[in-house]
C-alpha cells in the first residue's frame, strides 16, 4: 500500500481568479506586502500496489485523466510505503 | 413610520435587489444600497447583508467579505446593538466575521438546494419574530450549497442554553424529519440570534417571501416584527 501526496498547480501564465479575489482580502486586511497569491490543489489519497513502479503508474494515470488537466495545469507528487 | 433599512452590496451579491424591492416597494420601508467598498451606512435602523456568492465563495463562503471595507462600520454598528440581518450568505459573512458563532459547511447532498421549506420558531421572543404565530410554520425558500450549519457542541450548547436558536427546518406540520431538513445542519438549525438578540443569521430568504404574487408571503411576518420592534 502506498500514500499519494499529490500537488496540482495551474500554469503561471494561467489567470487564478481565486487567488485574485482572495489577495483583495489582503488588502483589505491591511496586509500591503503579498502578491501573487496562488490557490492550488492538494490531494491525498491510497494505492492498493506491492511495487512502486505500478503505484506511480496508477498515479500518473489519476491525475493527468481526471486531477488534472494538463493543458493548464502541472502535478507532481510523492509516494509514501504505508502499511 | 417608515423603518430605514441598509442594504449592502457586495460583489457577488445577487439578492440586494429583491431585499429592496420587498422592504420599499412591498413592505413601504426606505431602503439604501450600501456600496461594499464605502464605510458611511447612511444612518440605517437595520443592516441587511444579502444572499448571493460574495467574492465568487472564493476560499470559504463569506470569508473574504467578511473584511469589505463596509464591515467594519457594519460590525461597529452591531456591537453598539444595531440591528443586522444576514440572509443566506449574509448568514455566512457573519459567521465568518465572528459576530455568530459556528460555521457553515456544504449541503449534505453535495446539491444545490432551491426550494420552498418550512420553519418552526423556536424563539418569539426576539425582535426579528415578535409578530410570527405560535403555531404556524414559515414557508420560506432557500437556495444554497453551502447551507449546512455546524458548531462544536459547547457552541450548541450555549446555543440552546440562550435561546439563540431562532429558525428550525421542519415538515409542514413542524415535526422534524431528516427528509425535511435541506442541507443537514446540525440540530435542523436555518437561523440564530447572538446573545444580545440585535444580530440574526438565516439561510431561508423571507425577502423572496413577501409577495403575495409569489405564492407567499410568511418573510412578512419576519421584516414586521422587526419594524414594529423599532417604531415602538
Amino acid at each position: 500500500m502506498y500514500k499519494a501526496k499529490v500537488l496540482i498547480k495551474r500554469r503561471p501564465s494561467i489567470l487564478d481568479p481565486q487567488g485574485k479575489a482572495v489577495e483583495k482580502g489582503a488588502l483589505h486586511l491591511g496586509l500591503k506586502n503579498i502578491s501573487n497569491t496562488r490557490i492550488d490543489k492538494y490531494i491525498e489519497f491510497l494505492i492498493d500496489a506491492d511495487e512502486e513502479k505500478a503505484a506511480k503508474e496508477e498515479v500518473n494515470l489519476y491525475c493527468s485523466k481526471l486531477l488534472a488537466n494538463p493543458i493548464m495545469e502541472d502535478f507532481e507528487f510523492e509516494l509514501e510505503k504505508v502499511k | 413610520m417608515k423603518v430605514k433599512f441598509g442594504v449592502v452590496v457586495f460583489p457577488g451579491s445577487n439578492c440586494d435587489h429583491d431585499a429592496y424591492y420587498s422592504l420599499k416597494k412591498i413592505l413601504g420601508h426606505e431602503v439604501n444600497f450600501l456600496w461594499h467598498k464605502d464605510t458611511d451606512l447612511q444612518n440605517s435602523d437595520v443592516i441587511i447583508l444579502p444572499g448571493g456568492f460574495s467574492y465568487g465563495d472564493y476560499l470559504r463562503t463569506g470569508a473574504i467579505a467578511r473584511f469589505s471595507p463596509i464591515m467594519n462600520s457594519v460590525i461597529s454598528f452591531a456591537e453598539t446593538g444595531g440591528y443586522v440581518m444576514g440572509i443566506c450568505n449574509g448568514f455566512q459573512i457573519l459567521l465568518e466575521a465572528g459576530l455568530l458563532p459556528g460555521i457553515m459547511l456544504k449541503n449534505k447532498s453535495l446539491q444545490f438546494v432551491c426550494k420552498d421549506v418550512y420553519l418552526t420558531v423556536e424563539n418569539r421572543d426576539t425582535v426579528f419574530t415578535k409578530e410570527t404565530n405560535l403555531n404556524k410554520k414559515l414557508k420560506i425558500p432557500v437556495a444554497h450549497g453551502d447551507g449546512n450549519y455546524f458548531a462544536d457542541e459547547k457552541t450548541l450548547k450555549s446555543l440552546i442554553e440562550n435561546k439563540q436558536i431562532v429558525f428550525k427546518y421542519s415538515s409542514i406540520n413542524g415535526e422534524k424529519k431528516e427528509s425535511d431538513n435541506p442541507n443537514g445542519s446540525v440540530m435542523d438549525i436555518a437561523g440564530i440570534i447572538n446573545k444580545r438578540g440585535n444580530i440574526l443569521g438565516m439561510m431561508p430568504h423571507p425577502e423572496r417571501s413577501c409577495n403575495p404574487v409569489l405564492g407567499k408571503t410568511d418573510g412578512v411576518f419576519i421584516f414586521n416584527s422587526l419594524a414594529k420592534s423599532i417604531l415602538n
